[in-house]
């Protein structure tokens, strides 16, 4: 078979893989069934290593939708269905997503093996707790079905777990219910730190909230940023839209980013003038709009690979969470060394999570950022000094962005590690399943 | 709302069709081997498109099953396309008859004989369109793939010829030859990525060239002028070339 040079959204790191697919349940068993080592893969928009090793299972050919009860909103699909899709069949039932992160090309599969948060997390939680069941195929050949009650320890270990303790076969989750497709948005703009964390809490009843975070400001502007706030536009909100256009999927003609772009293109200049005119451009301190959600929830998605910016060495996405306790601090140290460091990220996101139950999923109540820095020489020193920060004030890293964590770190960060690890071990005893993440972080060596 | 017949309807290519057809808003009936198979595609199409999509049966070798598979279609279709094939090393098929006789049974006689049924239908009711996916392959025998290119080379001609039949009859039939697809059968080839097109590529170009009666398409450009050079290679030379 031949291999391909692979890696995830990224860039970073490139691995030789033999890629194998499946277009019915039996091929899949077949493939399991095999003295190989596999990762389960989707569309590979994680951002480090995580779906890599030297032979992957995709997903990409199975991905039927199995039913679609638009009474009661409950879709059922196979893994490989990406979220452009499923959009295209919800929304003009006048469903949505109950969770989604800020790209709809990642697979269902993927959403669930991430378990993957987004605007709404304080409200609604992480994508797990809106799947009612899935079918997992375990490293001996069994497909199994999988639900909070019946299987409790199967379905966190899963939601998550990064395709460790199998691979999903197809997903089973509750949709939400919306009057249009649009988004009644409100934007504000907070002068630092203290401003923009007072907003996220006064602002904690909308149902999506976001900001985009300068990190190029220090001193007295530290943190300066615009919290993005929304919710679904109501029946009233769209009357005066006939009613055959409220409910429309977007599919606006995109950009294409080509070529890798050389390095001297995302500079400290141009990423600070690109910031600077971000934040120029919402001239009043609040304004509101209602936008179409495509816009909205998915802006970096009107450029396709956008993640060619950063150059063939690609870029690494570091994505943390504190406790809310130890936020402010935590941020405020954090957001001073980059500035030191004069690596600000040309786009950085913080969000205000909302509790999160699970085993080893990313969010806990609490802030996360995120930033994204090209590979160059002293990158990998300077984040495992974040990661001291990070540590120190009982903070983690999403597994789905990492590339670059040492094996310590995660376990001192993630609590539940060992429960994880004894639930993939008894469904998948000899890391029949692994990744090059899973190697690198808690694998025996 | 017109019906679409796909004979060979598990292949990526003929899924990639009947997505593009579906979304064209044809009803679909989907034909191959172990059509049970096609069941979850079959629900996905229906969801996704609100159109109707039946699955059926279908055997290119089993030429007697022919006839009575037409007939017993739930509707005659507007437009046909044929898009099954067999492809496997062409030195295992050259030493085993066995491997042979199936790549030109299933790509040349298989083709021709359930297409005569069709076109029989077609010219009886003057109406239908028949596209027929041939192969690069055809327009010229190499070394490396003589067997199921001199298939397909028949199946090129076959298909020109029963253009020019059907002419008369106001019925258009257009020939695919589309290069290198990323579908199943090509897994694990390395392909020139320039050269390469997606199902979903390929079956916007048959969808335009279906509604523009082309008689002939090629899904990426640079094909026709690859294809052009190889064939414009003069025998003496070409004879000792590694193609």
């Amino acid at each position: 078979m031949m291999k391909d040079w692979i890696a995830n959204w990224g860039n970073y790191p490139w691995v030789e893989a033999e890629q194998n697919y499946f277009r019915y349940q039996d091929e899949a068993v077949k493939l399991v069934d095999s003295p190989e080592t596999f990762i389960p893969r989707g569309n590979g928009r994680c951002y480090g290593d995580a779906s890599l090793a030297d032979q992957t299972i995709s997903t990409l050919k199975y991905k039927n939708i199995i039913a679609f009860d638009k009474e009661n909103g409950i879709l059922h699909c196979q893994a490989g269905l990406t979220l452009d899709k499923i959009l295209e069949v919800i929304v003009p039932a006048g469903w949505f997503l109950p969770v989604t992160p800020g790209t709809k090309f990642i697979t269902v599969g993927g959403a669930l093996g991430s378990d993957v948060h987004g605007k709404n997390h304080h409200k609604d939680g992480s994508f797990s707790y809106h799947v009612l069941e899935f079918e997992l195929l375990t490293s001996d050949g069994k497909v199994i079905n999988v639900d909070k009650a019946s299987n409790p320890d199967l379905f966190w270990a899963t939601a998550g777990g990064m395709g460790l303790t199998g691979l999903i076969l197809s997903v089973k989750f509750q949709l939400k219910k919306i009057a249009s497709s649009l988004i009644s948005q409100k934007q504000i703009k907070a002068r630092n730190l203290d401003e923009i964390m007072e907003l996220f809490q006064k602002y904690e009843h909308y149902t999506y909230s976001m900001s985009w975070i300068d990190c190029f400001k220090a001193g007295k502007n530290l943190g300066r940023s615009i919290l993005i706030l929304g919710e679904h536009a109501t029946e009233e909100e769209v009357q005066h839209i006939k009613p055959e256009k409220r409910l429309t999927f977007d599919n606006k003609s995109k950009l294409s980013i080509p070529i890798y772009f050389p390095p001297f293109v995302l500079n400290r200049l141009s990423i600070k003038a690109f910031n600077w005119l971000y934040y120029l451009k919402n001239w009043k301190k609040e304004m509101d709009a209602v936008v179409p959600y495509d816009g909205f929830f998915y802006p970096l998605d009107a450029i396709l690979h956008w993640n060619k910016m950063y150059g063939k060495k690609g870029f690494v996405q570091y994505q943390f969470v504190l406790p809310l306790e130890e936020s402010k601090e935590g941020l405020r140290k954090i957001l001073t060394r980059i500035n030191k460091k004069g690596w600000g990220s040309f786009l950085a996101v913080l969000k205000l999570f909302g509790d999160q139950e699970g085993l080893i999923s990313f969010p806990t109540k609490g802030y996360t950022l995120a930033l994204d820095f090209p590979v160059k020489k002293g990158l990998f020193e300077f984040l495992n000094e974040l990661d001291e920060i990070v540590l120190e004030h009982k903070g983690r890293i999403y597994l789905s962005k990492d590339a670059r964590m040492e094996r310590e770190m995660f376990w001192k960060t993630y609590p539940n590690v060992d429960k994880f690890l004894d639930i993939v071990k008894e469904y998948n005893p000899a890391y029949k399943f692994q990744s090059v993440q899973s190697q690198r972080l808690f694998q025996p060596v | 709302m017109n019906n679409l017949l796909i004979l060979g309807a598990g292949s990526d290519i003929g899924v990639a069709c009947a997505e593009k057809f579906a979304n064209e808003d044809f009803n679909l009936m989907l034909a191959g081997r172990n059509a049970k198979r096609f069941e979850p595609s079959q629900n996905d199409l229906k969801i996704r498109f609100n159109v109707e999509v039946t699955v059926h049966d279908f055997d290119a070798m089993d030429y007697e099953s022919h006839t009575s598979f037409y007939n017993g279609l739930p509707n005659k279709p507007d437009v046909v396309i044929c898009v099954f094939g067999y492809m496997t090393e062409n030195e295992d098929a050259f030493k085993d008859w066995e491997l042979a006789h199936r790549t030109l049974a299933t790509n040349y006689n298989g083709a021709v004989s359930i297409l005569n049924i069709v076109a029989m239908d077609f010219i009886e009711r003057k109406a239908g369109s028949i596209i027929g996916i041939s192969s690069v392959a055809g327009d010229r025998g190499r070394q490396s793939n003589f067997l199921y290119g001199s298939a397909k080379a028949g199946f090129t001609a076959y298909l020109q010829g029963l253009r020019n039949r059907l002419f008369k009859e106001g019925i258009p039939v257009t020939t695919v030859k589309p290069g290198f697809v990323n579908t199943k059968m090509t897994e694990g080839m390395k392909l020139p990525g320039p050269l390469t097109a997606q199902p979903a590529q390929l079956a916007n170009a048959i969808y335009k060239g279906y509604k523009k009666k082309k008689n002939t398409i090629y899904v990426l450009w640079m094909w026709r002028w690859v294809m052009l050079i190889i064939k414009s290679i003069p025998e003496p030379i070409f004879k000792k070339l590694k193609l």
